[in-house]
């Protein structure tokens, strides 16, 4: 019968390009809206409250995702704008830059839905992204006393991210 | 057109913690013959076939929190991408699902002419060695488990299933055959009222 042990969040985590603290925030919402997790590094102006944040963050994602996919010029099928699609399909944008700050985003299939907001010349961050989805599962998903869809409040995982993400380029 | 085989299962299933084969067996029983202790004690339930029907219901409701869950860590292990149709993710339950999480191998047949429906079959299942019903169980889904643990993880990608046992070799068939039937795809919907 087989026993193995050892436990390592796969997939190994980027080497960081350079260090310091290089992000702003990161946003975590499921498919219905509610923001799981915020963390914030580096954020000198707030204008809204953090439930107008929150909701308007995702829905600049909800119509952002919308516009991209009635745009594709590859795409055979064009729903009309508006129309709701599954998440992950239809083609999704990953990221767009401002002079200020680049925010890099990726959604699962299964709704989950990550955001982070960095520095504007930082490289691609997918695969970032999918690091931190890894720690969601590990650290948030596998806790049992964890319900889905409640904002996630756990120190460890909390830590996680945060180490994560300073040592990102 | 038959669509394009995913990866295997078998390169996550060798990276992923794994436990003791037999202990996973064993612990799967405890749960079964607590519930149905549990359920024994219930004053209401008289006859063996309520009994085995309540645990039935239970054990599907404990398997659709867990699929609830299960469905992120696949998609965080495996990588797949969101499948094109019911076809696609059958295939991917099935080959790398099912290898991911019970080291097993399904295979999928029986699809109607729609392609809603399709069955699994399990040749070889880890839930049931060592396991044969007494005769006060006859009724018993063993594995009902499984199905609402494909049922919670398949609405938490937006399709809602109806997923039911066909063949189940503890009661003297030859593989496991499970029915998964999906009702509809539920797409996203914008969460917030606009007035709020």
């Amino acid at each position: 019968m087989q026993f193995f042990g050892g436990s390592e969040i796969s997939p190994s985590p980027p080497a960081p390009a350079a260090s310091g603290n290089n992000a702003h925030m990161l946003y975590i919402f499921n498919r219905n809206g509610v923001c799981l997790l915020y963390r914030e590094w580096n954020r000198p102006l707030k204008t809204l409250s953090s439930q107008q944040d929150h909701k308007l963050m995702f829905g600049l994602l909800f119509s952002l995702k919308s516009l991209t996919a009635k745009m594709d010029p590859t795409s055979v099928e064009k729903g009309n704008l508006g129309v709701p699609q599954l998440p992950g399909q239809g083609c999704s944008f990953h990221s767009f830059r401002t002079n200020t700050y680049k925010l890099s985003f990726m959604e699962t299939p299964s709704g989950i839905k990550i955001i982070l907001v960095t520095h504007p010349r930082t490289s691609d961050l997918r695969d970032s992204l999918k690091y931190i989805y890894n720690l969601y599962v590990e650290y948030v998903v596998k806790n049992p006393l964890y319900s889905p869809g409640t904002p996630i409040r756990y120190e460890l995982f909390n830590k996680a991210v945060d180490q994560y993400v300073r040592g990102l380029g | 057109m038959a669509p394009v085989a995913p990866k295997s299962g078998d390169a996550i299933f060798a990276s992923v913690d794994r436990v003791n084969a037999e202990l996973f067996t064993l612990t799967y029983g405890a749960i079964v013959r607590q519930l149905l202790t549990d359920l024994e004690e219930v004053e209401e339930v008289k006859a063996a076939r309520s009994n085995n029907f309540l645990v039935f219901v239970m054990s599907c409701c404990r398997g659709y929190n867990i699929g609830v869950r299960l469905v992120d860590e696949f998609l965080a292990k495996s990588n797949v991408s969101r499948c094109v149709d019911f076809r696609e993710t059958a295939e991917v339950i099935a080959k790398v699902g099912f290898k991911m999480f019970l080291g097993v191998t399904a295979s999928v047949t029986n699809w109607d002419a729609e392609g809603t429906t399709c069955s699994i079959i399990l040749e070889d299942n880890p839930l049931v060695d060592f396991v044969e019903l007494p005769d006060t169980c006859q009724g018993l889904y063993y594995c009902n488990i499984l199905s609402g643990v494909i049922r919670g993880a398949l609405e938490m990608v937006s399709m809602k299933t109806e997923v039911t046992w066909l063949r189940d070799m503890l009661r003297g068939d030859d593989v496991f055959e499970l029915q998964v039937k999906l009702l509809k795809q539920v797409p996203e919907e914008y969460p917030y009222k606009d007035d709020e």
